[in-house]
């Protein structure tokens, strides 16, 4: 298995403020690489770093082989890059931005629309339409089009989902595992913790730090403690009173409803008398399984 | 190639996708010259004068004939005493009072000298400055013709250099090479900022960066449009000039035309150049507005002569190159003159332009930040 990228020790600092520290880790060819956190963590600047927009004040970046500080060159040849705002011209039609795409990175739309078909035939039927009279689904699927018509071996997605609706967002997913099977490397973003699942390996990002990175599987199985599930008329009154409980160590809102570890991984009858005189009625416990996103917060308060 | 030809035609689908870019590019030099062809006239016609002649001699009259036969003045009245003037004045239509002296014609047969008044409406300086200059003009002129007879009229006579170039004092053999001038620095310094900043916007800089495109392309593919588009812009300038109100170029139309090409090119430079430093569309716009446009037209010597100027202001506008290009048109258009008149000028835009492609060049990042 060969490495796509092997970053050591990437540090980038803006002014006064550390944006990336220390950052390693290396992904592996053909896999789907998610950076998990939320925003303001350093995602995007990491991404601009691996696409050779910005260079690393401190570490060692190879990307397909080529130093991020000197074969920059190269590596532009080599990579599809979807910045975080679609970079679409709003006053080209649909057509006309694939077309464009496709000339700047020396290749045609029908030398390689098998790579792109599955993806683009969703907004074929609006060609002539002006990309900025698109919703944010299609625009996101041109995009996509628009990153891969050049066949790069690594794509470079910065938050593709965000701003999405739900429905394309599992379909937008649906297509990266799809492009697998072109053997193109995909490093994604993304800010949704249930996003994370469909990576084949993540990493999580905060405060410009790598946390973990493991397979999403290990990283759920990495959360230890006994999770139970807390649910009430009024979340936020259930979770200060579990914030009460002497026995809590975390308490914290998820969905519409409240997640909770305990020490010794149990609570009592004492916890039910703080309900009573707090006057919350009607809660409804039971037992559930780690989420990423129960891991991450585990992680962050370590 | 190829890729670079994409992104020219790229470039051309923006500018013939957007209305606003299309009016600004053909709109507005038409309307510019309609404009200061008939609005911001500084010809005078039918001017009305008054006349208060307390001599009421054979020249008197032959004097005010004349003004009053030139085209550019209509007699609104004739005044019996000073007291006049003042009122009709007040009613409008008046822009100037002609006073003759008592005795007039015979002072000027006996002592050689006489005296007439101009008392000018005041309240519209610019108005009273043409009337004045023209009024002055015509008894100069009168007075050539006189003395052959002996005799001459003293008279304090200012006159004025672009006379000499411009017989009929015509407003538009000023303003056509002030027009260009204007133009072209709006549309290739505005327009070009305009456009490389807007990639940067919207963010699709930052796929063309990280595109094989190498910056030299990207800044050429989006300059060679409106390079092609200002030349067509100057064409439309001169044929509008010329079937419009008759000016004509009097020097060689090739020597006009490649010094409008260098001047575009110069204005585009600084336009890149403007991109290079401003990472917003509204910080570009703000800097090739009143960065540019202002000083083009109160320091250019487009309005005001930079010799009636202050010298701090003298200095300010020898280092903005519109002011350059403005004295090469008008010695080729209006006084005809070859390269050798021009020459320095042209030598001075050059090296405007190798300064600002350097520095651009310099500033141009293959990175964010």
């Amino acid at each position: 298995m060969n490495e796509i990228i092997r970053a050591s020790g990437i540090g980038k600092k803006f002014g006064a403020t550390q944006a990336l520290k220390d950052i390693s880790f290396e992904v592996i060819n053909g896999e789907v690489f998610g950076f998990i956190g939320p925003d303001g963590g350093g995602k995007t600047t990491l991404f601009r770093i691996i696409a050779t927009l910005l260079l690393p004040d401190e570490g060692e970046l190879n990307v397909l082989g080529s130093d991020c500080r000197t074969g920059f060159r190269d590596l532009r040849k080599n990579i599809g890059y979807m910045p975080g705002r679609f970079s679409l011209y709003q006053d080209l039609t649909v057509e006309e931005n694939l077309n464009f795409y496709a000339t700047v990175f020396g290749t045609t739309v029908s030398e390689n629309y098998e790579l792109i078909a599955d993806i683009y035939s969703h907004i074929e039927p609006f060609s002539k339409r002006l990309a900025g009279k698109l919703s944010g689904g299609m625009k996101q699927k041109l995009a996509l089009s628009c990153a891969l018509i050049h066949k790069p071996p690594l794509l470079i997605l910065d938050e593709p989902t965000t701003g999405v609706d739900a429905v394309s967002r599992s379909e937008f997913w649906e297509m990266l595992r799809k492009l697998r099977q072109h053997n193109i490397t995909i490093l994604v973003s993304t800010p949704y913790m249930d996003e994370a699942m469909k990576c084949d390996r993540v990493a999580l990002i905060q405060d410009g730090k790598i946390l973990s990175v493991d397979k999403p599987q290990n990283i759920r199985n990495g959360f230890k403690s006994r999770l139970f599930r807390f649910m009430a008329a009024d979340k936020y009154r259930l979770m200060l009173a579990l914030r009460k409980y002497s026995e809590t160590i975390t308490a914290y809102p998820f969905g519409d409803s409240v997640h909770v570890t305990f020490r010794n991984d149990s609570y009592d009858d004492s916890l039910i008398n703080i309900f009573r005189s707090e006057g919350i009625e009607n809660v409804i416990i039971e037992e559930t399984k780690a989420g990423i996103e129960d891991r991450f917060l585990e992680l962050m308060e370590a | 190639m190829n890729r670079f030809l994409g992104f020219v035609r790229k470039e051309f689908l923006h500018i013939f996708r957007d209305y606003r870019t299309l009016i600004i590019l053909f709109g507005l030099p038409a309307a510019q010259i309609m404009l200061f062809g008939y609005v911001v006239s500084t010809d005078i016609k039918n001017a009305g004068v008054a006349f208060l002649d307390l001599s009421k001699d054979e020249i008197t009259v032959k004097i005010s004939d004349k003004i009053c036969s030139s085209g550019f003045f209509k007699r609104t009245g004739d005044l019996i005493d000073y007291n006049d003037i003042d009122r009709v004045m007040k009613m409008g239509n008046t822009k100037a009072v002609i006073v003759f002296e008592n005795d007039f014609g015979r002072n000027l047969m006996s002592e050689g000298k006489a005296e007439i008044s101009i008392i000018a409406d005041g309240s519209e300086p610019n108005t009273a400055t043409l009337v004045t200059n023209y009024l002055t003009a015509i008894i100069t002129d009168f007075n050539r013709e006189f003395s052959g007879s002996s005799a001459s009229l003293s008279l304090s006579v200012q006159s004025e250099v672009r006379m000499f170039y411009n017989p009929g004092l015509k407003g538009h053999y000023m303003f056509v090479p002030g027009v260009i001038t204007l133009i072209m620095i709006l549309i290739c310094a505005l327009m070009t900022s305009v456009t490389i900043t807007r990639e940067k916007e919207f963010g699709t800089m930052e796929v063309l960066m990280v595109s094989p495109l190498k910056p030299v392309q990207i800044i050429l593919g989006k300059v060679m449009p409106y390079f092609f588009l200002s030349f067509i812009d100057v064409i439309i300038i001169l044929l509008l000039s010329w079937l419009v109100f008759d000016l004509p170029v009097k020097g060689s139309l090739v020597l006009l035309l490649s010094e409008s090409m260098l001047y575009i090119m110069m204005s585009l430079s600084l336009g890149i150049l403007i991109s290079t430093v401003s990472g917003t569309m509204q910080q570009a716009i703000f800097i090739s507005l009143v960065g540019m446009m202002l000083p083009t037209v109160l320091l250019s010597g487009f309005i005001f002569p930079i010799e009636n100027m202050p010298v701090a202001y003298r200095w300010i506008s020898s280092v903005l190159p519109p002011g350059y290009f403005l004295v090469i048109l008008k010695n080729i258009m209006i006084k005809g003159t070859g390269f050798f008149y021009v020459w320095k000028e042209t030598l001075i835009l050059v090296l405007f332009t190798v300064a600002f492609i350097g520095l651009s060049v310099r500033n141009f990042k293959i990175r964010l930040q």
